[in-house]
């Protein structure tokens, strides 16, 4: 007979300080910044609804990955990174299309849950992968994702400008002869970079709270791209470390409290928004 | 020596000023296979404001998408300020028609502006000092200066499309597009659009040329219009151009141009009313803000009466012309609070 444990753990400073806390804690430094950086371009870019897609057509790359014997995230990535290029080819009016993205990412879970089934490993890891398990996140997951974030804003450095032009101001952007095309494609292979690193943490259903519940959050506080990133980014940190905090206190799943903190962010902002517009 | 260099610039300039900025040649243009317009012969003056009339559907956008480039010709050539089109883009500030999603933009009125001056520039460049001074000049010129720390979600349709005209002026074109800029605005903002227009064309000399469904607001300021019907897209300076019988022909809809102290009206009569009813029209004191364009630029005008509009009679003015079609009227009148008296043009 099991029974609801709603302890408070008095250790939770000694639980904090174990080897896979810090793993995590540096993980979601990592996913935040991404995540922060992106969310506002996928905002300004209608694309939410492709992005939350991208991660369910990773799915089966991740269980699919777990039975060849293959890291969850490179299946995950190379899904992901296959799905997004198809629909960045597409145009950026593809990745508004909801009936055919909608879909696609039911028809993928579907995949994904098949794969799973096929091996018992895979079967184990799937609530993982749906629902994240930022404490198990490895070392070498750690690397991967610092050099994910070096490469991203690297890359960000670069196209800045005309990625936000053209998120922005579409037809403008091209008529003054920023490629449309390349940056549509850039933007959809960054936003599979990130939820590759994100899946890890909060798992695919829940990560739209995670990459754009902060960045619309920030978008209510402030009014310039560069300042709505750092919010953004500050946000989802509060959100992933506050998660960490907490379920090192209470007996709760990381991925729960990460999700609830975003959530009550957006909505007292949208309150207080709501209430100063009166 | 720096005195040479300018007098040697200012007579290019002049020079490239009294060329005209749009010359199309044979030019046409097709969708998949269907031939959107064709033979497109005829040259617009710099310094003009022209507009782009004609039916839904007629390839009014299409027009401005191939003078930009963006849209190959199958035949002919199509000249943009001297060079083909799509190479002169930054000398154009072009406008498309706004959508429903600026409606949620929360970029600040001055952060859109200044896109249009540092938005295509890769790699890291801090905005400087002399752009945002440059944006504010841009904004104080279509009259949002102070609407500058604003978000665009929170700004009326008339105030965004300025600060969109704002965005396209601040990097100094010479050549303004502008897709339906009045589309979806009320009649005060409506007047307020034109008048910025009639300001950029007297004040800067920039050439013009606005899409349009409603002829009447750009009336006053109008030098021209290139009108597309049955598939050819034709150049008329405005006196040609105001026909009753040739409007009517374009629009499919009976259309009547009435004379008054102030100039010409175009009026469309609603498929309920007699016909002998005196239409309602705007009332004089309406029309006399209006900017009036006479004696505006002689010596450009007298060059294109010359070498540019063919006067040749265009053949449709002797066709017959049905004056009962009348359904068509709701068709174009999309422009939402627009009155019907100037439904459809």
């Amino acid at each position: 007979m099991s029974y609801i444990q709603f302890g408070f753990n008095h250790e939770w400073l000694e639980t904090l300080s174990v080897p896979f806390m810090h793993n995590a804690f540096i993980a979601g430094l990592c996913i935040a910044l991404a995540a922060g950086v992106m969310g506002y371009f996928t905002i300004a870019r209608h694309s939410t609804f492709a992005a939350h897609a991208l991660a369910h057509i990773g799915l089966p790359g991740a269980t699919g990955a777990v039975l060849l014997g293959l890291p969850v995230s490179l299946g995950l990535g190379i899904f992901a990174l296959g799905g997004a290029l198809t629909i960045g080819a597409l145009g950026k009016k593809a990745s508004q299309r909801e009936i055919a993205t909608g879909t696609v990412l039911a028809f993928a879970t579907g995949l994904g849950l098949f794969f799973s089934r096929m091996s018992s490993s895979a079967s184990q890891q799937m609530q993982a992968i749906l629902f994240g398990s930022i404490l198990t996140i490895t070392n070498d997951q750690v690397l991967g994702f610092a050099i994910f974030d070096v490469l991203l804003l690297a890359v960000m450095a670069v196209v800045y400008r005309p990625l936000l032009f053209s998120s922005l101001d579409e037809q403008v952007a091209q008529a003054k002869g920023v490629p449309i095309g390349v940056m549509n494609v850039l933007f959809m292979a960054i936003m599979a970079g990130v939820i590759t690193i994100a899946v890890p943490a909060v798992g695919t259903l829940l990560i739209f709270a995670l990459v754009v519940t902060p960045a619309a959050t920030a978008n209510i506080i402030t009014s310039t791209p560069l300042r709505s990133m750092t919010v953004s980014s500050v946000l989802c940190l509060v959100s992933i470390w506050g998660g960490l905090v907490v379920s090192a206190m209470f007996p709760t799943p990381p991925s729960f409290v990460i999700v609830t903190i975003s959530t009550l962010f957006w909505l007292v902002a949208k309150g207080a928004e709501a209430l100063h517009r009166r | 020596m720096n005195i040479e260099t300018k007098v040697e610039k200012k007579q290019v300039t002049k020079t490239e000023s009294d060329k005209p900025a749009l010359v199309f040649r044979d030019a046409g243009i097709k969708r998949g296979e269907r031939i959107i317009w064709q033979h497109g012969d005829f040259s617009i003056p710099s310094g003009s404001i022209t507009a782009i009339v004609g039916t839904n559907g007629a390839g009014k956008t299409t027009m401005m998408k191939a003078e930009l480039g963006l849209l190959p010709l199958f035949t002919g050539s199509l000249t943009v300020l001297g060079g083909a089109a799509g190479t002169t883009n930054h000398l154009i500030g072009y406008v498309p028609q706004n959508y429903d999603s600026d409606i949620e933009s929360n970029l600040t009125a001055e952060q859109s502006v200044l896109l249009g001056l540092t938005g295509t520039r890769f790699g890291i460049h801090p905005t400087t000092r002399a752009q945002r001074a440059q944006a504010r000049e841009a904004m104080a010129f279509t009259g949002v200066d102070d609407k500058r720390h604003y978000r665009l979600s929170e700004l009326s349709g008339g105030l965004r499309q300025r600060v969109a005209i704002a965005q396209a002026l601040v990097s100094g074109p010479k050549l303004l597009m502008l897709d339906e800029p009045l589309a979806n605005l009320d009649l005060a903002a409506q007047r307020e659009m034109v008048h910025v227009l009639a300001k950029l064309n007297h004040e800067m000399g920039m050439t013009i040329q606005v899409v349009a469904h409603d002829l009447n607001m750009l009336l006053p300021i109008l030098d021209g219009a290139v009108y597309l019907l049955d598939g050819h897209p034709h150049y008329a300076k405005m006196n040609e151009v105001l026909d009753a019988n040739l409007l009517t022909h374009l629009y499919s809809t009976k259309v009547q141009v009435v004379t008054t102290p102030q100039g010409d009206m175009f009026v469309t009569p609603g498929p309920d009313e007699p016909d002998d009813v005196t239409p309602d029209i705007h009332k004089p004191d309406e029309v006399a803000g209006f900017h009036h364009h006479h004696g505006k630029h002689p010596p450009i005008e007298n060059i294109h009466h010359d070498s540019h509009v063919t006067h040749e009679q265009p053949r449709y003015f002797e066709k017959k012309i049905s004056s009962e079609t009348g359904r068509d009227t709701q068709r174009t009148d999309r422009n939402g609070g627009n009155q019907r008296q100037e439904a459809g043009l």
